[in-house]
């Protein structure tokens, strides 16, 4: 039996479309691999990438679905220098002098925790209020996104700078550090490998009983065991790997479950699915009773609530709060889901692409400054890469017609 | 003439195949200088793949076979819309392409506008207009912007753009599919005057009589082939159906034993404004009710407002000055078109592919994109169940399609139009409305959709359906209502409705019976 390519994606439901950027990827770390003697590759260098990509990453999660929606929000990096400039003060300034007098007894290291709960805590709420505010003004007033949000990136600019007083902020809790900066215990992160690869396979037999419960056409058994298979051994080759050097990083872990939460509502809610709805054909949303403003709204509030936690984990990666926090990170949010092939026309678009996106845009800088790229060169070669797979979308979608 | 062949345009042999489907298989025809050619044909017949071999979208060396424009063979390269246009082929396309905002004279001769040291010469570019639009006798000013004008307007500064090129053979697909009687009326004068300037034509379309009325000679295709050519005198309506289809249809309306009974919805002294403009009153007191079991046509002209009625009692487009909207005895409040789906009022929409469809998504999704919250418990949809019952629906319509997330935009018409109706049956609607729910689809899928109008009326639907072909409201309504300028000219019952009767109240010439 002679299976072709052709065949064998089809019955695996693999899209080669959606892997060309994985495949980009690929090729791009075995071009940094060979010109940095395999330093590139070396765990300790991966830790670092992984952990580079995660901020970027989670406003990528948020930017896919507004970008979707045919909207645009080009106030997340000054909202994410907004939330961080505000977790800094909090935790060099307000906490350390309010708490102790709250709690007498407490020793320092208990009241920093303290203060970083709080602080983290008042960091999402601060983005969450943008993103309502933002929100409201753009569904409701219908005042265009693209508008609100350039206004809001000036606001909330000044705003950063008016907090921090042209000062870098210092200093920050160990504690909130940590959540940046640490990594989960290897024991710990070898279970929740294993609990996730557990799980994996279960979702998909679950799937399968599903699927003949309702009597729908099986593919074979060991299609699904080697696609869940597949997956699992990269959830588990990422966790071994980087256990080989200090365990997995926090703020990967902690983006691998807010890519899967949100992957989860683009894909099996409603919210999801009325948004892909919006950006494909706003007229006919609306007269499937869509709640076209209610939808966009949502969609806001959930982009603000990322840029709180991406602002967190800025502040717990730098230590401090500076001025320039945040800064052109909306153009690379951007940039990421564009690679990741969400379409700026609206409507098509995928968390997963956006990641990788995201990765490679960390891929590409990481791998310069490893080679000792300039730091201009940095920048041509990403404007150069964004064009390119934009071109190489443009160019598979027109053969295609 | 060049007194080469009396052929303008011969196809000889032309087979196209894309991957996996053969669009045109063998296609021979020819046709006459300065006749009107009618191709008839189904949907998925192959028209619109000969229409862009002529035009040069599928480029010479992309089919096999010749096409002979004026004795010579053409050979087009890609995109080669502007070789072809100038030859003095000319084509007017189903979906018009003009620039809203522009004026016809600025549309006319967009791309090619006069030069004067470089800038734009307006005076040239708007007497230029005037001299085209004046010697084919359009009643349209060039600096009407196209905005303000009616569809049937709009489609004759689509037919100037394409005269002004000196167009020898102009092509029309499905010229009328969006027109009123009346500018369909005005079409047939257009083409005959074109005829007297020795233009060819060739006119696509669905509908029977315009082919008698206009055309010289007619072309029948089917399944990419072309069944046969004949003077047009020579056929009739049920040699073209049986044709087209490959069986007999005795009939165009299917049987009916609908029984309507009782009065489920009704409409009392509506008065709606623009939604624009709270002060601008487009539908004035209009009254009717529909029974259960009942189908009710709507009829008028384009522009007596009906759309605008349908669409604002769904909750989606005017503002409700005054008047009530009952159903089943209870006055309803309907803000938008999810309370109207709650109270069991569905509304397939006019424009399938601008309202109806997303085209980019999945039959699928498209489908259970109104139900979604059949399938919904808390936040979770549970995709298993939305599969099965989506399967359910375009499996009873017979929508073709290889599977239920193929594309939207890959499908027919006719295909697409079941889909959104499919859309619309999921939940259950005790009123549906249909705008013009066979427009621009082809005879047998028409058929199809009238015969689930009547099993939806048998199961004691009440259905309103919106038309723009006489024929169809006549065939097809238990009651006609004829709308003329956002009133209600008339509410007459089938057995007394004579397409005279509903001109005269749709013209606004009589009103009130």
């Amino acid at each position: 039996m002679s299976l072709n390519v052709k065949e064998i994606s089809k019955k695996f439901n693999f899209d080669f479309k959606t892997y060309t950027m994985v495949f980009a990827l690929i090729g791009i770390w075995i071009i940094f691999g060979i010109f940095t003697d395999g330093l590139f590759f070396s765990a300790r260098n991966m830790s670092n990438l992984f952990r580079q990509m995660s901020i970027i990453s989670f406003l990528a999660c948020g930017m896919v679905l507004i970008i979707v929606a045919n909207n645009i929000d080009l106030s997340v990096g000054s909202v994410v220098g907004l939330v961080s400039a505000v977790t800094a003060f909090l935790q060099a300034y307000t906490f350390p002098k309010i708490l102790p007098g709250m709690f007498p007894d407490m020793d320092i290291v208990t009241i920093g925790i303290i203060s970083t709960a709080l602080t983290f805590t008042i960091g999402i709420l601060v983005g969450l209020a943008v993103g309502v505010l933002q929100g409201s003004l753009i569904a409701y007033l219908k005042i265009p996104a693209f508008i609100v949000t350039l206004g809001g990136m000036m606001i909330f600019r000044g705003g950063v700078l008016g907090i921090t007083q042209g000062k870098t902020i210092v200093p920050i809790e160990p504690s909130f550090v940590w959540i940046a900066q640490d990594y989960v215990p290897k024991t710990a992160g070898l279970i929740l490998g294993l609990i996730v690869v557990a799980y994996i396979f279960f979702q998909s037999f679950r799937n399968r009983q599903k699927r003949k419960a309702y009597g729908f056409e099986m593919s074979g058994l060991y299609v699904d065991v080697i696609k869940a298979g597949f997956f699992s051994s990269i959830v588990m080759g990422y966790v071994l790997y980087m256990n080989t050097y200090r365990g997995i990083q926090n703020p990967v872990f902690l983006l691998a479950i807010v890519a899967v939460a949100v992957s989860y509502l683009a894909n099996n809610t409603r919210f999801g699915r009325y948004t892909y709805a919006i950006g494909g054909n706003e007229e006919a949303a609306k007269l499937s009773g869509v709640d076209i403003k209610k939808n966009v709204f949502m969609g806001f509030v959930l982009m603000g609530v990322l840029c709180g936690v991406s602002g967190n984990i800025l502040t717990g990666y730098v230590a401090a709060g500076t001025t320039g926090g945040g800064n052109m990170y909306e153009l690379d949010t951007i940039a990421a889901c564009i690679i990741g092939g969400t379409s700026f026309s609206g409507g098509v678009g995928t968390i997963f692409g956006a990641m990788v996106g995201s990765l490679v845009m960390a891929s590409l800088l990481n791998g310069m400054s490893v080679m000792n790229v300039d730091i201009f060169w940095q920048y041509i070669i990403k404007g150069i890469v964004l064009i390119l797979a934009v071109y190489v979308d443009v160019k598979y979608n027109t053969k295609k017609k | 003439m060049n007194g080469k062949t009396d052929y303008i345009l011969e196809v000889e042999n032309v087979t196209k195949t894309f991957p996996g489907v053969v669009a045109l298989n063998d296609v021979t025809f020819r046709v006459k200088r300065g006749e009107v050619h009618g191709i008839c044909g189904e949907n998925g017949a192959g028209k619109s793949t000969l229409m862009k071999i002529l035009s040069g979208v599928h480029p010479h060396g992309s089919y096999s076979g010749k096409v002979k424009y004026d004795g010579e063979e053409i050979e087009f390269k890609s995109e080669a819309i502007h070789q072809a246009i100038a030859k003095g082929i000319a084509i007017v396309y189903q979906e018009l392409a003009l620039v809203p905002f522009m004026t016809a004279g600025e549309n006319i001769f967009l791309g090619r506008e006069p030069k004067i040291n470089g800038a734009i010469n307006w005076n040239k570019l708007y007497s230029d207009a005037e001299k085209i639009l004046k010697k084919y006798k359009l009643k349209i000013s060039s600096i009407d912007k196209i905005v303000n004008l009616a569809v049937g307007k709009q489609q004759m500064v689509e037919i100037a753009k394409a005269l002004s090129e000196d167009a020898k053979l102009l092509i029309l697909d499905e010229p009328t599919s969006a027109l009123t009687e009346k500018e369909v009326d005005q079409l047939m004068e257009i083409l005959q005057i074109l005829k007297t300037h020795g233009v060819t034509c060739i006119y696509i379309s669905h509908k029977m009589d315009e082919f008698f009325r206009i055309t010289d000679s007619l072309t029948v295709m089917r399944d990419g082939g072309v069944v046969e050519t004949r003077p047009t005198k020579d056929y009739t309506n049920d040699i073209i159906v049986s044709q087209m289809v490959g069986r007999e249809m005795k009939e165009r309306f299917p049987q009916n034993t609908r029984k309507p009974k009782e009065v489920i919805f009704e409409i009392k002294n509506l008065n709606i404004a623009h939604p624009a403009d709270a002060d601008n009153v487009i539908i004035s007191d209009v009254s009717f009710n529909i029974r259960s079991g009942e189908i009710f046509g709507m009829a008028g002209l384009m522009g007596a407002g009906r759309t605008e009625l349908v669409t604002t009692i769904f909750g989606e487009y005017g503002i409700i000055k005054s008047g009530d909207i009952i159903l089943n005895g209870k006055k309803l409040n309907i803000k938008s078109a999810k309370d109207a789906m709650l109270h069991g009022i569905s509304l397939v929409p006019e424009d399938r592919k601008r309202q109806g469809l997303i085209l980019a998504q999945s039959i699928k999704q498209n489908i259970s994109l109104p139900n979604i919250d059949k399938f919904s418990s808390f936040m979770q949809i549970n995709s298993h169940a939305e599969h099965a019952e989506c399967v359910k629906y375009s499996t009873s319509l017979k929508v073709k399609a290889p599977s239920i997330y193929v594309k939207a935009d890959s499908l027919s018409g006719g295909n697409q139009q079941k889909v959104v109706i499919s859309k619309w049956l999921m939940s259950n609607p005790k009123v549906l409305i249909l705008d013009d729910p066979t427009r621009g689809i082809d005879v047998g899928a028409k058929y199809e959709i009238y015969k689930l109008m009547n099993q939806l009326a048998e199961e004691g639907v009440a259905i309103i359906m919106i038309s723009s072909e006489l024929e169809e409201v006549l065939g097809m309504s238990d009651r006609v209502m004829v709308m003329h300028e956002g009133k209600c000219s008339g509410i007459l019952d089938i057995k007394e409705a004579t397409q005279e009767k509903i001109m005269k109240l749709a013209t606004g010439l009589q009103v009130g019976v």
